[in-house]
């Protein structure tokens, strides 16, 4: 595809008269539709998109991280304000990237429709004649043989068709001629790249208005369903319905967690068990690089914790056992956790609920009375809990954290710190009413990711011919041959004016060189027995003299 | 998986051999431009427009042969050059063999895997390409410059993979990218070279100056546009490779992750590049000037995305 916008159709003559209100609007539009639609502009709007998406790469993005823009807010108290009515924090899916990205695709759409029609027919057509002025050609020569002109022309069209050329002769006022073309496929491909870019837009913008990922921690033995409701965390485009999610139950059975010699993660793996809700679920085993795949959804180990189990016996002698909650790790490499652990419903009403907040270490040591991890594994469990009393603001109709008690009911004395303690597994901690927590152990959790988006195979395949589209452009060459022959001015035999427009690939004139070397000895061959005479001339502003 | 410590510290005494070599490159490159023809003066067009042919780029094909003298040093910089390449090379393989597994896991790594990809481009090119031995001693100056900083900022000891890093994709994905980024290396190189061939043939073209040994731009030019359009299908797929991997690894093909953001800035810029070369009035000084912002685009992905932002991209064993 050239860069230059489609050829025009002329100005319509000016009318005399004032044109109408409708007549000059339709005018506006034309006028601007064929400069978003020019090849130009398509241009400059991916540049645009790649320059908006540049602060989406340096400023926190709530996409990708809430807790990142939170402490760019604090760090930044004034600027953040303002960065965020910009839509800065969000990017992605910000109105003016998808300005930029909706002009993209009209552009592109508009600029490469016509070409697609344009290149059918052209495919179809025989190549266009002859240049009248041969020698203005980037590559041309002329070659002398005794040949009268329709022999000459022959062995040059049979030279080209052995050379795959589509090969055309006309006569021309100047004498009769021949156009030849091959490497059309170079236009194929540019077209094929370019509507690919199209495909892949849409296939992009499908998947963002229906498709969604929620997010769960999963302790061995549980599990989920796929509804928004049971997600910890979920995003859906705009089009999502809470009824279309896929009926789908995943049970953890077993995670297991393996480790280097240097304590670097060597894999995850989760046995698990699925299918609708309520029938026999089938196992498999899924890990990193190695998601569950099943009708269009997919199911991914994100990552892994602990969830430490406490037994609480109350003053009355009841106990609860295997209370427990998952603790979100804090370092990756020793998967130090922290976490909140809420008993909202001991019995002893709202007054008098309890809280446990509180570090985890899979590989506890203490080191100046205070507990650090050493080792992602559970070798020697140990919990530093502060407990807390009081009201927990539950349902107080705000929504809170599960993995961290509500700052604001500690601040407002709702809540109290009633004890605090390090325990190793088997140790516990009594407060002040005679309650015992006892830390009984951890139990593995895994992160677990559902993903739908029903783009993502048709963006696969986009950017599969994006590619091949793209080999096609870069390395065909669309090459367009010409020949003419005149009566040579001495009367004896005939000179061909040849001539060549290459497209793509760096060495045209080398090849023209060549061709033209052979050309000369197929008519030399022919023209024998009788030897050729003058032999070649090859014109001046050729390229090698 | 353990490491073998006599092999990593083979590998990273060969890499501090391999810096070695290439100074020694440069210095036998120097002494080719020192001892090179000097271009006559009236040959030197002032070449304004960037297509003009300018002295140096004929004579380097077709010309007189150059003087023997700076010939031999031409080779003896350009052996030199393979050899350092070959010694490069060992300090991929004996960290692989030490580790047990493809040696672009790290930052430090990757980044001298595109190193050595740039300098067998360059010996590829000087081999096929006449005249372009010539931009040697630039070449292997920045190779030289390179390799020391990622030996001094980069540097990462010898470990095993993280798990996310486990998978077939790892040689598909890296691979691309390394393939990818090493032959813009030297794409950039010759497309600021030919932006200072410019500048000095502009400027009267003194010819005593080193400047004045560069190949001629339209060389240079080619040079430049042709690594280009041999990389640029080579990234296009090493993203889309990514975004493949992502899919199975991340739990998303695209999410506009700071790796992912610049590599789709860079492939965008050097699209720009391919299509300026074609258009009328971005051809030659602006088009050169997209190329190398191109490059830049690519080093900024490389430092400033595992260095200073976060992102899934945090593989390069820095602490
Ligand atoms: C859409 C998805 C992805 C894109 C666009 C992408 C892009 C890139 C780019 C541009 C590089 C070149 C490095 C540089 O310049 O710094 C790179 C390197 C790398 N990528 Fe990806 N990537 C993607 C997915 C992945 C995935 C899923 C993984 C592994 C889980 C991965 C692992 C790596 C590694 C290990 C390197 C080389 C080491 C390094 O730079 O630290 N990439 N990727």
């Amino acid at each position: 595809m050239t860069i230059e916008a489609p050829p025009r159709p002329a100005e319509a003559p000016q009318p005399a008269a004032r044109p109408s209100a409708g007549r000059r609007a339709w005018a506006l539009w034309l006028r601007w539709w064929r400069r978003l639609t020019a090849m130009r502009t398509a241009i400059v709007l991916l540049f645009l998109l790649a320059v908006a998406a540049i602060p989406g790469s340096l400023l926190p993005q709530r996409a990708l991280s809430q807790d990142n823009v939170r402490q760019y807010y604090l760090d930044h108290p004034t600027l953040a304000p303002v960065l965020d009515r910009l839509y800065l924090f969000d990017v992605f899916s910000s109105p003016w990237f998808a300005a930029v990205y909706l002009l993209l695709f009209v552009s592109l759409i508009g600029c490469v429709v016509p070409r697609v029609a344009e290149h059918a027919r052209a495919l179809r057509a025989a190549p266009p004649p002859a240049p009248r002025r041969l020698l203005r050609l980037p590559d041309s020569a002329g070659l002398a043989t005794p040949l009268a002109g329709p022999a000459a022309l022959d062995v040059v069209e049979e030279e080209l068709r052995v050379r795959r050329f589509r090969v055309v002769r006309r006569s021309g006022a100047a004498g009769e001629e021949l156009s030849a073309e091959k490497g059309s496929w170079k236009e194929t491909g540019n077209l094929v790249f370019h509507l690919s870019l199209v495909a892949l837009l849409l296939g992009l913008a499908g998947g963002k208005l229906w498709g969604y990922e929620g997010s769960i921690l999963v302790t061995e033995g549980q599990g989920f369903c796929n509804s928004f409701q049971q997600y910890d965390t979920y995003s859906a485009g705009p089009l999502v319905e809470g009824s279309d999610l896929s009926p789908l139950c995943v049970d953890l059975e077993d995670f297991r967690a393996e480790y280097e010699e240097d304590l670097t993660a060597a894999s995850y793996t989760a046995d698990i068990s699925y299918g609708p809700p309520g029938a026999e679920g089938r196992r498999t085993t899924i890990g990193v690089n190695d998601p569950l795949r099943t009708g269009g959804d997919r199911v991914y180990v994100t990552g892994h914790g602990y969830s430490p189990r406490f037994t609480v016996t109350l003053p009355d002698g009841t106990v609860f056992e295997g209370v427990s909650a998952p603790f979100l790790p804090a370092d990756q490499g020793t998967l130090a956790s922290e976490g909140a652990l809420k008993l909202p419903d001991l019995g002893a009403g709202v007054e008098d609920q309890l809280a446990v907040e509180g570090f985890l270490a899979p590989t506890g040591v203490l080191q100046g009375g205070v507990l650090t991890s050493i080792d992602p594994r559970p070798l020697s469990p140990q919990v530093a809990v502060l407990v807390y009393r009081g009201y927990l603001g539950l349902d107080s109709g705000l929504p809170q954290s599960v993995y961290s008690l509500d700052a604001d009911q500690v601040e407002r004395g709702n809540l109290t710190e009633v004890g605090r303690a390090n325990l190793a597994v088997g140790e516990s901690i009594t407060l002040d009413d005679g309650t015992s927590i006892t830390f009984d152990g951890v139990d593995q959790f895994a992160a677990l990711q559902f993903s739908h988006d029903p783009g993502q195979v048709w963006v696969l395949v986009a950017s599969i011919t994006l590619l091949a589209g793209l080999l096609a452009l870069l390395l065909l060459r669309r090459e367009r041959f010409f020949a003419r022959a005149t009566a040579a001015a001495d009367g004896g035999g005939t000179v061909l004016t040849v001539g060549s427009l290459t497209r793509g690939g760096g060495d045209s004139a080398e090849r023209f060189t060549e061709l033209t070397g052979e050309l000369r000895t197929a008519l030399a061959d022919r023209s024998s027995p009788t030897p050729p005479a003058g032999g070649a001339d090859p014109h001046p502003g050729g390229p090698h003299p | 998986m353990t490491v073998d410590p006599a092999l990593a510290e083979l590998s990273d005494t060969l890499f501090s051999a391999s810096v070695a070599v290439y100074s020694a490159a440069v210095v036998a490159f120097c002494a080719q431009l020192a001892f090179g023809r000097r271009p006559a003066r009236q040959l030197v067009a002032a070449g304004t427009g960037g297509d003009a042919p300018v002295a140096g780029d004929g004579a380097a094909t077709a010309g007189p042969a150059p003087a023997g003298r700076a010939s031999r040093w031409g080779a003896v910089g350009l052996a030199l050059t393979v050899v350092g390449a070959l010694v490069h090379a060992g300090v991929l393989v004996t960290r692989g063999l030490a580790t047990d597994r493809l040696p672009w896991g790290n930052m430090y790594e990757f980044a001298t895997a595109v190193v050595l990809v740039g300098v067998v481009s360059f010996v590829v090119l000087a081999v096929r390409v006449p005249g372009a031995r010539d931009i040697g001693a630039y070449v292997l100056a920045v190779v030289v410059l390179a390799q020391v900083a990622i030996g001094l900022f980069l540097y990462a000891e010898a470990g095993p993979l993280v798990a996310a890093l486990r998978s077939s994709w790892l040689a598909v994905h890296v691979s691309s990218a390394v393939l990818g980024f090493g032959v813009f290396f030297v794409s950039g190189i010759a497309s600021a070279l030919y932006l200072l061939r410019l500048r000095h043939d502009a400027g009267g073209g003194d010819a005593g100056s080193v400047l004045a040994r560069l190949p001629g731009a339209v060389t240079l030019d080619r040079v430049a546009h042709r690594t280009a359009v041999f990389g640029f299908p080579i990234w296009t797929f090493a993203v889309i490779a990514g975004a493949i991997w992502a899919e199975s690894a991340w739990g998303r093909f695209w999410g506009w992750d700071p790796k992912e953001t610049w590599a789709f800035i860079a492939w965008v810029v050097y699209a720009g590049y391919l299509h300026a070369r074609t258009t009328a009035g971005w051809r030659g000084r602006p088009a050169a000037w997209v190329n190398v912002v191109g490059l830049g685009v690519m080093v900024f992905n490389l430092l400033y995305v595992n260095m200073v932002s976060t992102g899934l991209h945090s593989y390069a064993g820095l602490d």
